[in-house]
């Protein structure tokens, strides 16, 4: 069994799961063309847990988590986000994308702002928050993500695991309630996941509601509370760490952790 | 060389070696010229040759250019002053040409004694267009490039002070319109106000407007037709209208021919293929003489804006391509990015897409733009004199009969200044976008 990639000890009793819902997936199915990619996928998210989701490549999790804030559209099924229908109303939409926060795999900053440009943008343009204030708000986060120094680089001059911290920043500078990462650490360095996950631990202690499509199992097994099992489109199995990695019932599942755990 | 070698397995280092200038013959002019003109023997003739070429080519052209006869009244007059001063066979130019003719080659028939207004328009367009291309200029000197236009226009054509003026008003509704309606019932109503109620203003009340202030207050300057534009105030006016009307129009086309609604996407891309695959000289001649077929009985429109609005169509269609490729080359994460983030699809434009998009596409806009201000010669198939067809003119005096090498280098030389400087510009943009982003 691999073991987390940092070695920040984490206070478990931090980590509470309330009863209200956050997300509601029923019954939803995604087509490309004709290629059936998520089937039938039913999920509840309670504020406060922290969901990694993992799968063989192809299996439809980055597409589930993409489905959540619109970045790819359902053709069929109901996702309700904080009490939201997402459906193809522009409103729903853009008001969904600013309380939900995404971390990409590349990061996707934009790299002709500054770093602080790219955490005040949304801010300033979707909230209307005055400039000076969302200067303060991104400066907090950028502190918290432990590079405030940095704040008047451009992206291009910061390394991987550095961009992926501002990219967070990014995210909560909207004041997000949930956070979806899209394998937030998969593009970096072993020496930088250390640095990103620890900002996610950071995260997940403040109460934050998180969906993670990862393969760090380490990260997985110390912070979820639930382990999603894709494959072909579907939900396969789903446990808590320690049954989900102890004790896997489907032989998917089994041959899937034997695989990205076995050496 | 290496202290390491295969045998000897275990090595440490226990001096650093000091820092050393490189050998002699590997630096300066030396270096430079070993490397670059004299690297083998090939090169070593190749160079020889070229020499040979650009100073057989100098040593004939030179002596022409510089003996040039600058004081004579006709071309007849030069020959005599050359035949009495360097023999019969010497062939020297007759730059007297440019001093007889440099008003009519740059100003047409424009009134003499009115020459101060287009040269007064071109600064008031350059201090317009300073804030724009140049991001030291105070950011609130843009109002004066929004204003900039309109007194561009009344300097040009001159005439009542209110026609401008009644005609600016219309964006001044659309801005108003724009504001108010966006706010109570959302950005895309206010989007058709803004276009919808200056188009009223336009056709129905400006009209009226401009009359009833001519009336109540006769301020103008001379008005001057369009006929009398010539020369390389011609192509100015025309390539400068063209490039700033075209650059807008071209990046609005760009984004509709991405859009996801199918009648948006199906318009720009027949717009820009019909425009594109039709020659510009095709164009010009629709503008001279179809299109008055299309316009309302009895409305007369100036020959040079109709010129000016086909050339910048012509011209959009192309600078839509370009940003077109500007758009496709920025990583699909950007536009996920600003998604992700809340961002409308006109905020991630304005703010994501379009300024990375753009800056990719500099040198392709920069090299329409420079295409297109040559191109402004076509004109003089369909009857204006721009420089071309006044050095045509110009030889049909009898005075200078025969003349043709000195105004073409003179035309070509103009041209050349305004292109090169076009591109000098482009260079200086993308250097400045690449520091900053580094």
């Amino acid at each position: 069994m691999s073991d987390l990639a940092t070695d920040r000890a984490i206070d478990r009793s931090k980590l509470q799961v309330t009863d209200e819902v956050a997300i509601e997936i029923n019954n939803m199915n995604k087509w490309y063309g004709t290629f059936h990619v998520l089937r039938d996928i039913n999920l509840t998210v309670n504020r406060g847990e922290r969901i990694v989701i993992c799968g063989p490549s192809g299996s439809g999790k980055s597409t589930l988590i993409r489905c959540i804030n619109r970045l790819e559209e359902h053709q069929k099924g109901q996702i309700i986000v904080d009490g939201t229908e997402l459906s193809s109303d522009l409103k729903n939409i853009d008001k969904i994308r600013s309380e939900v926060g995404m971390c990409f795999q590349h990061f996707n900053l934009f790299p002709h702002l500054t770093i602080l440009e790219n955490c005040t943008l949304a801010p300033i343009w979707v909230r209307k928050t005055p400039k000076k204030e969302a200067e303060e708000i991104a400066m907090h986060f950028l502190e918290k993500v432990k590079i405030p120094d940095q704040a008047l680089k451009y992206p291009g001059q910061l390394s991987g695991g550095q961009q992926q911290r501002v990219a967070i920043a990014r995210s909560l500078c909207m004041k997000p309630r949930i956070m979806l990462f899209d394998e937030p650490t998969s593009a970096l360095d072993p020496e930088m996941i250390k640095e990103v996950l620890d900002t996610m631990i950071e995260l997940a202690e403040e109460g934050m509601t998180m969906l993670c499509v990862t393969h760090e199992m380490g990260f997985a097994q110390a912070v979820a509370n639930r382990v999603i099992f894709m494959d072909q489109g579907q939900i396969v199995e789903q446990n808590e760490p320690k049954e989900f990695f102890n004790n896997p019932q489907s032989e998917r599942t089994q041959l899937f952790l034997s695989q990205i755990l076995g050496h | 060389m290496s202290d390491t070698h295969a045998q000897t397995v275990s090595y440490v280092r226990d001096t650093m070696l000091p820092e050393t200038s490189p050998p002699s013959s590997q630096v300066g002019a030396v270096r430079w010229l070993r490397e670059n003109l004299f690297s083998s023997v090939t090169n070593a003739l190749l160079t020889l040759i070229s020499i040979y070429v650009v100073y057989y080519v100098i040593s004939h052209i030179g002596p022409w250019m510089v003996g040039g006869i600058w004081d004579a009244g006709s071309l007849a007059e030069c020959r005599e002053i050359r035949n009495a001063t360097l023999g019969t066979d010497a062939s020297v130019a007759c730059w007297a040409v440019l001093g007889d003719r440099w008003h009519q080659l740059l100003f047409g028939f424009y009134p003499s004694d009115l020459y101060w207004r287009p040269i007064l328009a071109l600064i008031v367009f350059g201090g317009g267009i300073a804030p724009i291309m140049f991001d030291k200029v105070p950011r609130k000197t843009l109002i004066l490039s929004a204003l900039a236009p309109f007194v561009c226009f009344w300097l040009l054509w001159g005439g009542s002070i209110w026609l401008p003026i009644s005609a600016a008003l219309g964006f001044v509704v659309g801005y108003i319109a724009y504001g108010l309606i966006s706010k109570s019932l959302g950005s895309l109503a206010g989007m058709i106000a803004a276009i919808v109620l200056p188009l009223i203003y336009w056709l129905m009340i400006s009209g009226p407007l401009y009359g009833a202030l001519h009336n109540a207050a006769p301020i103008g300057i001379e008005f001057v037709e369009s006929r009398a534009f010539g020369g390389f105030m011609l192509s100015v006016v025309i390539g400068l209208s063209a490039i700033v009307l075209s650059l807008p129009l071209g990046i609005l086309l760009a984004l509709a021919r991405q859009s996801d609604l199918f009648i948006i996407k199906t318009s720009a891309v027949v717009f820009i293929e019909v425009i594109r695959g039709v020659p510009l000289i095709v164009w010009l001649f629709t503008a001279q003489l179809l299109l008055n077929y299309f316009l309302p009985p009895g409305t007369n429109f100036d020959l040079t804006l109709r010129v000016i609005i086909m050339v910048t169509l012509f011209a959009s269609a192309y600078i839509a391509e370009v940003v077109r490729g500007g758009l496709a080359a920025l990583p699909k994460g950007q536009y996920e990015g600003a998604d992700s983030l809340g961002l409308s699809y006109w905020q991630s434009m304005q703010l994501i897409v379009l300024p990375q998009a753009l800056k990719i596409s500099i040198p392709g806009i920069v090299n329409t733009f420079i295409g297109l201000f040559k191109d402004t010669t076509l004109v003089v198939f369909i009857g204006l004199a721009d420089p071309i067809g006044f050095s045509n003119l110009i030889r049909a005096s009898t005075d200078w009969n025969g003349i043709y090498w000195e105004l073409f280098i003179f035309i070509g030389a103009m041209f050349f200044l305004f292109c090169f400087s076009m591109g000098r510009y482009s260079l200086y943009l993308e250097n400045k976008l690449q520091r900053e982003n580094r």
